[in-house]
C-alpha cells in the first residue's frame, strides 16, 4: 500500500516573528525554515505503518520554493521513500496546494493520503479538506488515531468534547491533530541515507494546475500588547468583574 | 526575530563563508558530505537541543543531583536527553561510516554539539565526557581495552570521566599521590582520592569508566612518573558485562557555582585495597596521553565559553528589543508611549560588545577545529602547519573566549537590569555556568605561563612566524576599503607583538622565568585581543563579499562589530605592550606581607 504525505516547507516553531514594519507579512529574511510540526506528525504516522507492515511504499511532496528540498530530505531521513518537490516561488494558498496536490494523487494513486491538519504560518486548517472534495476521496481529519484494516481506516477525531470515530474506505485522507504521536528525530546516519533516495522536481506547469493566489493580504498586524492582570481579593470579587467588568458571564 | 539558540546564519557566515569549509567536504574523508548534509544534521541538533536540553537547564539548576544512599539522583530529563543524543548519532558524529559514525569534519560536528552547550552545558558535559576519554583510549589503549570499554562507552552504555586532581594537587600534577601497584595477572590496584570529577558518579550508563591518572611506585619523579588507568565502577565478567562492584567509592559530590546539572564528585579509589585498575599504554607516559585529550578539551573549554557569551549576547538582544523603558532624550511628551531599551545607545554598546566577543570567540573556536580537521585530512604541509599552529593557539583558544565570554555575560545582566539579577530571568544562570571556563582544564594564568615560558618558543617560534604570515595573508586579502582600517590597525599590531616576544625573552635570559614570566597573563591577553582582531577582519571581509539584499542587515552587523572592536577594543592592549616591553615589577615585587 502506498501513502502519500504532503509536507510544508514554514517558519520554524521557534523562531519567534516580528511583523514587517510596512504591514505586509511578518520578516523571513534569514529566519530559520522547518517543516511544519503538524507535517512531522503526518510523516511520522506514515513510517509507524510501514514498519508495522501496513504501508510499502511513503512518498514526500511539497509545494514551494526549491529550498523546500532540505524539508523534502528531512522527510527521507525520517523514513520516507523518495519525494516530489513541485516547485513554485508563488506564495502557495490551500487551494493552490489542494489542486497540485490533486494531480499529484492522479499520478500516484496513493491509497492513503496523510497531512497535517494546518501549517503553522497561514493555519488555514483547509488543504487536507480541499483536497478530499477534489479528489472525491472520504476525509478523517484531526486524528489523533489511526489504524488500517481490510481496505478502510478507522480515524479517531479530536472534536469538540470528546472523539468521535469514523471509518472510511480507502482511498482516504487523514489529517492529522498534535496528540496522534511523537515524531522522531532524524538521526545523522539516516541523513545520510537519505541523500541517495531519489527526489523528483516538477513544474504546476508540468501539472497543469494554476497556483496564483486567490486570496490577497490586506494587511498584518502584530497581536495587541497583553495588558497586566489583578489580583482579585476573593471568589465573589471574581465573579462579580467576571460579569460587570469582562461581560463574560 | 531573535532566536536564542545558536543563530543559523551565522553559523552558515562562520563555517562557508569566513571558513572555507567547502574546499573540506572535497577531500576524500568527506566526499559523502555537502552544505545540505551539514544543514540537515544542524537541524536534528537544533530541535534536539530545543526539545529535549532546553527544557531542564534551569531545572537542573534548581534541584541540582543529590547524593541519597551512596548514588547520585538526578531528574529524569537528563537521562532522557542523553539517550536522544546518542540515539540521534551526535556521540559518533566524527566517527567513520564503519563505526556507525556521520564522518563528519570536527568543524561540522562542533558546530552541531554547539546546539546543545549552548541551551544546557550541563547535561551535554556527560556525552562530552564520554567522546574525551573515549579518544583517550582509542588513541593509546590496548586492543582488549577497546573492545571492552570503548565499545559500549560508544554506545553510550558506559559513560566516562577524567580523574586528574587530588585535594593537594590541582594545576601541580606532579605532586599526585594515587598509587598503581602492579599485580601479577598484569592489572594494577589503584589507591588514592580525586576530586573535582566531572561525572563521577551517575545512573545514565550501566558503568562508569574513570580514566585515572596515577604513579607507580619506583617510577621517575614529577610528572614523568604518571600514569594512566583505565579504572571501571564495575569490573567486567567473561561477556563484557558490568559485574562486579570496584572499589571506587562516591565520597561526596561537590556544590559549585554553576554548571550545576553536571555532577562533580569527591572520589575515593582502594579504600579496602581492591580497586582494579588496568594500565592505558605504556607506564609512565600517562600525562602525555592525558594531555592529548586535554588539548582538544582546551578548544572544547574555550567554544562553550564563546556560546555561552553568545547565549547571553543573544538573551539579552531579545529582551532590550521587547522591553520599554524612557523616552529618547529629544521626546517632552510624557503621554508618549516608552521606547524599547535596545533605542538607548548605552544599551546597544552594551549588546555590540557582548556581539564583539563573542563572535570572535565562535569564529576563534571554529578557526580551531578547522586546524584539528587540517591535521587530520590535509596533506602534509597542511597538516604540519595545523599542528604548530593550533600547538601555540591552544592558550588563546581556551582562554580569550573564557575570559571575554565571562565579560559578556556580565554585561548581559546589565541589560536586563534588576531582572537580570533574579533567579527569574535566564542571564544569571548562563554567568555562573560560564564562570567555570577560565579555571578548568587549566586556569588563565597556567595558560598565561603555557604560552610565554613555552609555546611561544617551541620549534624555534616557528608557530609565531606562521601566525604572523597567516595573519598577513589576511591583511593581504583586505580589499573593501571598509575593512582596509581594520587591515591596517592589525599590521600595525605585528610589529609590536614581535618586539615585546624579543623583549621578555631578553628577560628570560637576563633575569629569569619568574620574574620574566611575572606578567604572563597580559602578554596573553595581548595575543588573545589580536587574535581576536584578526577574527574580526576575516569576518568583515566575508561579510562585505555577501551580495543579497536579504544579508544587508547581517554583513553591517558584522561590520558595525568589526569597527567596535578595532576602535575600542584593540587599542586596550597598547598598555600591555607598554608593560611588558619594559618589564614592569609591580606584582613582582608585591610582598605577601605588604597585603
Amino acid at each position: 500500500m502506498k501513502v502519500l504525505v504532503p509536507i510544508k516547507r514554514v517558519v520554524d516553531y521557534n523562531v519567534k516573528v516580528r511583523v514587517k514594519a510596512d504591514n505586509t507579512g511578518v520578516d523571513l529574511a534569514n529566519v530559520k525554515m522547518a517543516m511544519n510540526p503538524f507535517c512531522e506528525i503526518a510523516v511520522e504516522e506514515a513510517v509507524r505503518l510501514k514498519e508495522k507492515g501496513v504501508v510499502t511504499e511513503i512518498v514526500a511532496v511539497s509545494i514551494g520554493p526549491k529550498t523546500a528540498q532540505e524539508q523534502l530530505r528531512t522527510a527521507m531521513a525520517l523514513g520516507a521513500d523518495r519525494s516530489i518537490l513541485v516547485e513554485t516561488d508563488e506564495d502557495v494558498q490551500p487551494l493552490g496546494i489542494a489542486k497540485a496536490l490533486k494531480a499529484i494523487v492522479d499520478e500516484e494513486k496513493p491509497e492513503l493520503v496523510i497531512l497535517g491538519k494546518q501549517a503553522i504560518d497561514g493555519d488555514n486548517n483547509q488543504t487536507g479538506q480541499m483536497l478530499a472534495a477534489l479528489t472525491g476521496m472520504p476525509q478523517g481529519t484531526f486524528a489523533s488515531e489511526v489504524n488500517v484494516a481490510d481496505g478502510k481506516v478507522k480515524v479517531t477525531r479530536e472534536i469538540d468534547g470528546g472523539l468521535q470515530t469514523v471509518e472510511l474506505t480507502l482511498p482516504a485522507v487523514v489529517t492529522t491533530d498534535l496528540r496522534l504521536n511523537e515524531p522522531r528525530y532524524a538521526s545523522l546516519p539516516n541523513i545520510m541515507k537519505a541523500k541517495k533516495k531519489p527526489l523528483d522536481t516538477k513544474t504546476a506547469a508540468d501539472l497543469g494546475v494554476d497556483l496564483t493566489p486567490r486570496v490577497t493580504t490586506v494587511s498584518v498586524e502584530a497581536p495587541a500588547e497583553r495588558q497586566a492582570g489583578i489580583i482579585v481579593g476573593s471568589v465573589d470579587e471574581l465573579v462579580e468583574k467576571l460579569k460587570n467588568e469582562a461581560k463574560v458571564i | 526575530m531573535t532566536d536564542t539558540i545558536l543563530d543559523r546564519r551565522d553559523l552558515r557566515f562562520q563555517l562557508f563563508e569566513v571558513l572555507d569549509t567547502d574546499t573540506l567536504l572535497s577531500r576524500p574523508r568527506f566526499q559523502e558530505h555537502s552544505r545540505e548534509t551539514i544543514e540537515a544534521a544542524l537541524d536534528t541538533a537544533e530541535k534536539l537541543a530545543q526539545d529535549k536540553f532546553a527544557n531542564h537547564n534551569a531545572l537542573c539548576d534548581k534541584e541540582e543531583p543529590r547524593f541519597v544512599d551512596g548514588k547520585v539522583v538526578m531528574r529524569d530529563e537528563v537521562k532522557e536527553a542523553f539517550e536522544a543524543y546518542i540515539e540521534a548519532g551526535f556521540l559518533a558524529a566524527r566517527a567513520s561510516f564503519d563505526e556507525g559514525g556521520m564522518q563528519l569534519p570536527e568543524v561540522a560536528a562542533a558546530a552541531c554539539t554547539g546546539m546543545f552547550t549552548c541551551v544546557n552545558p550541563g547535561t551535554t558535559a556527560y556525552p562530552f565526557l564520554i567522546a574525551a576519554a573515549g579518544n583517550v583510549i582509542r588513541n593509546f589503549a590496548s586492543e582488549t581495552l577497546k573492545q571492552q570499554f570503548l565499545a559500549p562507552m560508544m554506545e553510550g552504555r558506559f559513560t566516562g570521566t577524567m580523574a586528574l586532581t587530588e585535594p593537594h594537587a590541582g594545576s601541580s600534577l606532579a605532586d599526585i599521590r594515587t598509587r598503581a601497584v602492579p599485580q601479577d595477572d598484569g592489572s594494577y590496584r589503584i589507591k588514592g582520592n580525586k576530586i573535582f570529577i566531572s561525572g563521577g558518579e551517575n545512573e545514565l550508563g550501566d558503568n562508569i569508566v574513570h580514566l585515572v591518572l596515577a604513579k607507580i611506585p619506583g617510577g621517575p619523579e614529577g610528572v614523568k612518573g604518571i600514569s594512566l588507568f583505565v579504572v571501571p565502577k564495575y569490573r567486567l565478567d567473561e561477556q563484557g558485562e558490568p559485574a562486579e562492584r570496584n572499589d571506587v567509592i562516591l565520597a561526596g559530590l561537590i556544590h559549585k557555582l554553576g554548571y550545576r546539572g553536571t555532577t562533580s564528585t569527591a572520589l575515593t579509589f582502594g579504600d579496602n585495597d581492591d580497586c582494579h585498575g588496568y594500565l592505558v599504554g605504556e607506564a609512565h607516559q600517562g600525562l602525555r596521553y592525558m594531555f592529548q585529550m586535554m588539548n582538544e578539551a582546551r578548544v572544547g573549554v574555550g567554544y562553550g565559553a564563546a556560546l555561552l557569551g553568545y547565549r547571553g549576547y543573544r538573551l539579552s538582544l531579545d529582551y532590550a528589543r521587547d522591553r520599554t523603558q524612557g523616552r529618547s532624550a529629544e521626546t517632552a511628551d510624557f503621554s508618549a508611549p516608552m521606547i524599547p531599551i535596545i533605542e538607548h545607545a548605552d544599551v546597544r554598546r552594551l549588546l555590540l560588545t557582548q556581539k564583539a566577543y563573542a563572535e570572535a570567540a565562535l569564529a576563534m573556536s571554529f578557526y580551531g577545529y578547522r586546524l584539528v580537521d587540517e591535521i587530520q585530512t590535509g596533506d602534509e604541509t597542511q597538516a604540519n602547519d595545523a599542528a604548530l599552529l593550533l600547538d601555540l593557539l591552544t592558550p588563546v583558544l581556551k582562554t580569550w573566549p573564557s575570559e571575554f565570554g565571562v565579560k559578556a555575560n556580565d554585561m548581559a545582566i546589565q541589560v536586563f537590569g534588576g531582572a537580570g539579577y533574579t533567579r527569574e530571568y535566564p542571564v544569571e544562570q548562563v554567568w555562573r555556568d560560564n564562570r567555570l571556563n577560565p579555571i578548568h582544564e587549566g586556569t588563565t594564568g597556567i595558560h598565561g605561563l603555557d604560552l610565554l615560558g613555552r609555546k611561544v618558543w617551541q620549534a624555534e617560534s616557528r608557530g609565531l612566524v606562521l601566525l604572523a604570515q597567516r595573519i598577513m595573508a589576511d591583511v593581504s586579502a583586505t580589499t573593501d576599503s571598509r575593512c582596509q582600517p581594520f587591515a591596517c590597525a592589525l599590521q600595525d599590531m605585528l610589529p609590536k607583538v614581535q618586539s615585546v616576544t624579543e623583549a621578555v625573552g631578553k628577560q628570560l635570559a637576563s633575569e629569569g622565568a619568574t620574574a620574566a614570566l611575572s606578567n604572563a597573563n597580559a602578554y596573553l591577553q595581548l595575543v588573545g585581543h589580536v587574535v581576536a582582531a584578526w577574527m574580526w577582519l576575516r569576518q568583515a571581509n566575508a561579510a562585505v563579499a555577501l551580495t543579497s539584499a536579504e544579508d544587508e542587515d547581517f554583513a553591517n552587523g558584522k561590520l558595525q562589530a568589526a569597527r567596535y572592536f578595532f576602535q575600542w577594543e584593540l587599542p586596550r592592549v597598547e598598555t600591555d605592550i607598554t608593560r611588558l616591553q619594559e618589564g614592569d615589577r609591580s606584582s613582582l615585587d608585591m610582598q605577601n606581607r605588604w597585603f
